[in-house]
């Protein structure tokens, strides 16, 4: 488990304020911690390093960055979701697998 | 660490076996125990065995090559975490699954990842086969009062299509749950689900920490320095509580249980002054000498 101010110290120019800004609108989901404070997982470490490129690299403004997020996470879902049936395929005989191969080929 | 290429004496497009060749020749001419006395040999042979191990394999010399790794094979990223994309993909990744795709209060590690996956695939070929999909989710977003989701309450809701359902709010539920009440959303092979977020107003006086309940309270002079019996509300109506004489502003009482599901009532008192003039009290506080004259900001002044 990280704190916020921990995670915060890894990025110069990050203000805790800014991080407690993204809980609230839940770009991060961190977890409460009693106290009024906030758990982070290495997870959460790195959605903060995502956010950070977002909006101080890539300078997306706070009116994009729901939609940029949206479509980020939506891609992640998917690769997901793709990753799990990839491995599902994995575990079927070779006929199976060629046979699906065939077919993705054909839908192309 | 020196550039692998170098210490090998290889051009960088040198092929596989281009490498293996010097990687045996400087191999031979370094081994340690072929050169007992020259001490340097043991690092020179150890970093020709590491500049071999990293450009024999295929893909860490891609990755050397892309700048992805240092020549000692270590990953060249920033301190810390990683990409997003290293964890995004993992299983626990899911935590931070997209709002648009289901549910966003399941943020329980496993678990629903493969009730995803199942729904993916019922989608992909069980629905079809039987010629109609599965009916949509219906979402709806669901204000509640802070006493409502503090107690729960039952609650109807219209639906775009017309339909009217009753949705059970649990109590104590908080902002950003997801109520489900399967088979409520559209028809369909199988009907979809109604999806409900929660969203919790802010109360006037009561605040939620965990399940604790917190509330300022005002108390007057009079009660502050004399203690008196005075009347709290609290989620399941007044109760009496006794205010200790010379409480100080920001003194703490608990409530036992008054809070959810097993939780406190936190009351923190704060004394408030007449809000108008008051001659006697002023009076009286001119001709009044404290028996126990201590300085309340005794070493104040000092570093």
């Amino acid at each position: 488990m990280i704190t916020l101010e921990d995670a915060c110290a890894r990025h110069p120019g990050l203000a805790r304020e800014e991080v407690a800004l993204w809980i609230e609108q839940r770009w991060l989901r961190a977890e409460a911690a009693p106290g009024g404070s906030w758990v982070l997982t290495e997870l959460d470490v790195a959605r903060i390093g995502l956010l950070v490129e977002l909006r101080m690299t890539l300078e997306v403004s706070d009116e994009l960055m729901p939609l940029v997020l949206s479509l980020l996470d939506q891609l992640y879902d998917a690769r997901r979701a793709l990753r799990g049936l990839l491995a599902a395929l994995e575990e079927q005989p070779p006929a199976v697998r060629a046979a699906v191969l065939a077919a993705a080929k054909r839908q192309g | 660490m020196e550039d692998p290429y170098s210490v090998l004496g290889v051009q960088r497009e040198a092929s596989a076996e281009d490498i293996r060749k010097a990687y045996r020749k400087l191999a031979k001419q370094w081994h340690p125990d072929t050169n007992p006395d020259k001490p340097e040999a043991e690092e020179r042979f150890k970093a020709i065995s590491a500049a071999h191990a990293l450009l024999s394999d295929d893909e860490q010399r891609g990755r050397f090559d892309r700048g992805e790794i240092d020549a000692s094979g270590g990953e060249r990223a920033p301190a810390g975490a990683g990409f997003w994309r290293d964890h995004a993909e993992a299983p626990g990744g899911a935590r931070y699954r997209s709002y648009a795709a289901g549910n966003p209060s399941a943020t329980a590690e496993g678990g629903f990842e493969e009730a995803d996956l199942e729904a993916f695939l019922a989608r992909a070929f069980g629905a079809r086969q039987s010629g109609l999909r599965r009916g949509a989710d219906i979402r709806a977003t669901l204000r509640v009062s802070f006493l409502d989701a503090a107690r729960g309450a039952v609650r109807e809701v219209g639906l775009p299509d017309g339909r009217t359902v009753q949705l059970t709010i649990p109590a104590g539920v908080e902002d950003g749950t997801v109520l489900r009440l399967a088979g409520q959303g559209q028809q369909g092979a199988t009907p979809g689900d109604l999806l409900a977020v929660v969203e919790v107003e802010p109360h006037r006086h009561f605040r939620r920490r965990g399940n604790d309940i917190h509330l300022d309270l005002p108390v007057t002079l009079q009660e502050a320095v004399l203690g008196a019996k005075v009347e709290v509300p609290t989620l399941t109506g007044n109760v009496t509580v006794t205010v200790p004489p010379r409480s100080e502003e920001g003194t703490r009482l608990r409530l036992r249980g008054r809070g959810i599901a097993g939780g406190h009532q936190v009351v923190t008192l704060r004394p408030i002054l007449p809000d108008a003039e008051e001659p006697e009290l002023e009076a009286f506080l001119r001709g009044w000498t404290p028996r126990h004259q201590g300085n309340p900001r005794a070493g104040m002044a000092e570093r």
